[in-house]
């Protein structure tokens, strides 16, 4: 079979899917699921008018997985409204990252986007204090093993997420958006100096336009293991085209991502966004991210990630497609950690997974 | 064309290949499995099933096979996936049948959001559908196996579907579920009843599957009211006894059983809500499956 990514075809023409076959709609539903997009593409039907043309079949799936988001939106203002209270007495502001915050700030982002953890950034010097009243109010840490509490603490950017006793609800405290031992250094205090008060709330934040733009970049394309890699590429499609409507969002993103640290990560989600998805991205803009890869390392990083941001499917997948995958999670490594540090963290880790399976 | 249509040869080929369209009620599962065991369940259990084109649409693409690793030849084991998400840990290569069926009821109580899906079995006669939600234990598979024996058509073992807008139970009727000493119970009480071959130390225990009757497979996309709502207890010994039990308990008792009942938020209570209003609602102990039987038998249906 020829390898296929339905799914960014379907979020990008939507008005072609009604002429497809029954088999392609199976496919793409197929798709859409591993890829954890059925929700959006539902919701990019709805507002087209064009799910009740959907095949029945088809359409019954789209239903489906749709409620998950519209119930994790009750959940998510709920346990925001928890966190606030557990930080009243810190004097700490809550600023919310990623899905929560999409959900918060009633972005375009957060519609049919279904996330598992909620993510917050405090200061380094405040994560004590949030910390134990996150405690006080019933959010444990989830790893008990001292290796994992000491990876966490010292090398990585978050505490080991805490998960509420009786809600089971999981939070991730950051204080950075990258490892403290990435090689990228984007500087906390400038990301929360610039936070935007949530409207009609009291000590809700979320990061500002630019800094969310860059934050989803960073995770996407300097940090995560793209598990849900289309999933966030739509992420930032809606983040650009929600954001780029403000005037000079295009002149401040780039001068934004030079200040923290970020121009390679904004090269690249300006590049595969609008390859991918056809996120309008202005000329200025790309011209302004000087920090373009050379040619031949561009042409590896093209070969990469043109498969690694399809569909985790083996019907979107060529024979190319689990080296890249494989090469990726080698370079997320790499640019979490220095070298030595990087292979004693891998031999703890073997070692292990050794100690569980005997 | 329905499975009894294929040859034990067609029918291995096809879930070696292409897979087997299998249609369950209103869902379409593709079957693949290079297993024989499996093969031979199917044909036996799913033996009045019908069969989809290969160019429909598949609700679930689901494999049981054996993982490539060296457990090949020590302690072999099986695996459930469903399309490239592999969602449960591998089982012992004789469980193979029981975790297709195990897997199939996932594919439904994970994915069909489209309804408020309970743990519970149903059945229905004469137009009112009889809900027998209980936790594992309770004698709930064996009651639904009895009265299916006895005129009751099957809509499920396991889950019920209800339609949100509608109120409607849909039915998925697949082989029923017993366990330990069930598998014999019912054997004496309904030799005719076509029972597929036992799998020892399953984290059920023993378990075997009797073949849904005829009727109800047929019958697949007659969608149903309910009329009873019963949570039955098996005591050995005891007298088949039906006390009425309150409706809010009842309510409460349901939802706890349901698989997405918090997803679903105000229409969820409201589905809920409106198929305990219209139902009879009982708690019914029994230490004897004749005597049970004949008690449902007289059951009278709430008024309209």
């Amino acid at each position: 079979m020829i390898a296929r990514d339905l799914v960014s075809a379907a979020l990008t023409t939507p008005e072609a899917l009604l002429s497809w076959e029954l088999p392609t709609w199976d496919l793409l539903i197929r798709q859409c699921r591993r890829a954890n997009l059925l929700p959006r593409l539902a919701l990019v039907l709805a507002d087209r008018g064009l799910l009740e043309r959907v095949p029945p079949q088809a359409r019954a799936h789209l239903l489906a997985a749709a409620l998950t988001p519209q119930r994790q939106e009750k959940a998510v203002r709920w346990e925001t409204q928890q966190i606030l209270a557990a930080l009243a007495a810190t004097g700490t502001k809550l600023v919310l990252l990623k899905g929560a915050a999409y959900v918060m700030a009633g972005m375009a982002a957060a519609r049919g986007r279904v996330f598992a953890d909620i993510d917050l950034l405090v200061p380094r010097a405040a994560l004590h204090v949030v910390e134990a009243a996150l405690m006080m109010h019933g959010w444990m840490t989830t790893h008990h093993n001292a290796y994992d509490q000491r990876y966490y603490r010292r090398w990585m950017h978050e505490l080991p997420p805490m998960r509420h006793v009786i809600r089971q609800s999981v939070l991730d405290v950051h204080h950075a958006i990258l490892p403290q031992t990435a090689r990228l250094k984007p500087e906390t205090d400038k990301l929360l100096a610039a936070a935007v008060a949530v409207p009609g709330t009291a000590n809700l934040y979320v990061l500002a336009p630019e800094d969310m733009v860059l934050h989803s970049a960073t995770h996407l394309f300097h940090d995560g293991e793209l598990d849900n890699g289309l999933r966030d590429l739509t992420d930032l499609d809606a983040l650009l085209r929600e954001c780029s409507r403000e005037p000079g969002f295009w002149l401040r993103l780039p001068a934004r991502a030079a200040e923290l640290d970020l121009l390679r990560p904004l090269f690249y989600a300006l590049r595969y966004t609008r390859r991918i998805l056809g996120t309008p991205v202005p000329a200025v803009a790309e011209l302004l991210t000087k920090n373009k890869p050379p040619r031949l390392l561009l042409a590896l990083m093209d070969a990469i990630f043109l498969r690694a941001l399809r569909p985790d499917h083996p019907s979107a997948a060529d024979a190319w497609t689990p080296a890249a995958r494989k090469l990726l999670y080698l370079r997320s490594h790499w640019l979490r950690m220095p070298p030595l540090l990087l292979a004693w963290h891998l031999t703890v880790k073997a070692l292990r997974r050794k100690e569980v399976e005997t | 064309m329905i499975v009894a249509d294929l040859s034990i040869r067609d029918l291995l080929g096809l879930l070696a290949g292409p897979g087997l369209n299998l249609r369950t009620g209103q869902f379409v599962n593709r079957i693949f499995s290079g297993l024989k065991s499996v093969g031979e369940g199917l044909q036996l259990l799913y033996a009045d099933y019908p069969l989809s084109e290969s160019d429909d649409f598949t609700d679930f693409h689901v494999h049981v096979e054996r993982p490539r690793d060296l457990r090949r030849w020590f302690r072999p084991q099986v695996l459930f996936r469903f399309d490239a998400t592999v969602p449960f840990k591998p089982l012992p290569l004789h469980h193979a049948f029981p975790m297709l069926e195990w897997g199939l009821n996932w594919c439904v109580s994970s994915h069909c959001h489209q309804y408020l899906v309970i743990h519970a079995a149903v059945v229905e006669k004469h137009g009112h559908a009889l809900i027998l939600p209980a936790p594992p234990g309770s004698g709930k598979s064996t009651l639904c196996a009895g009265l299916v024996t006895r005129g009751w058509r099957l809509l499920s073992d396991e889950l019920t579907l209800i339609d949100p807008a509608s109120g409607q139970l849909v039915p998925v009727p697949r082989p029923i579920g017993l366990k330990n000493a069930s598998i014999e119970v019912i054997r004496r009480f309904a030799p005719g009843a076509v029972i597929g071959r036992s799998s020892s130390d399953t984290m059920k225990g023993t378990v075997a599957h009797m073949q849904a009757p005829r009727a109800s497979v047929l019958c697949a996309k007659e969608t149903a009211l309910p009329g009873w709502i019963v949570f039955p207890r098996f005591i050995a010994g005891s007298p088949a006894r039906l006390q009425p039990w309150p409706k809010a308990h009842a309510f409460m008792r349901l939802a706890d059983n349901a698989f997405n009942y918090s997803l679903h938020g105000a229409a969820g209570f409201e589905a809920l809500a409106q198929m305990v209003d219209r139902s009879l609602c009982f708690e019914f102990s029994y230490g004897d499956l004749e005597e049970a039987a004949a008690l449902f038998a007289e059951l009278r249906p709430p008024r309209a």
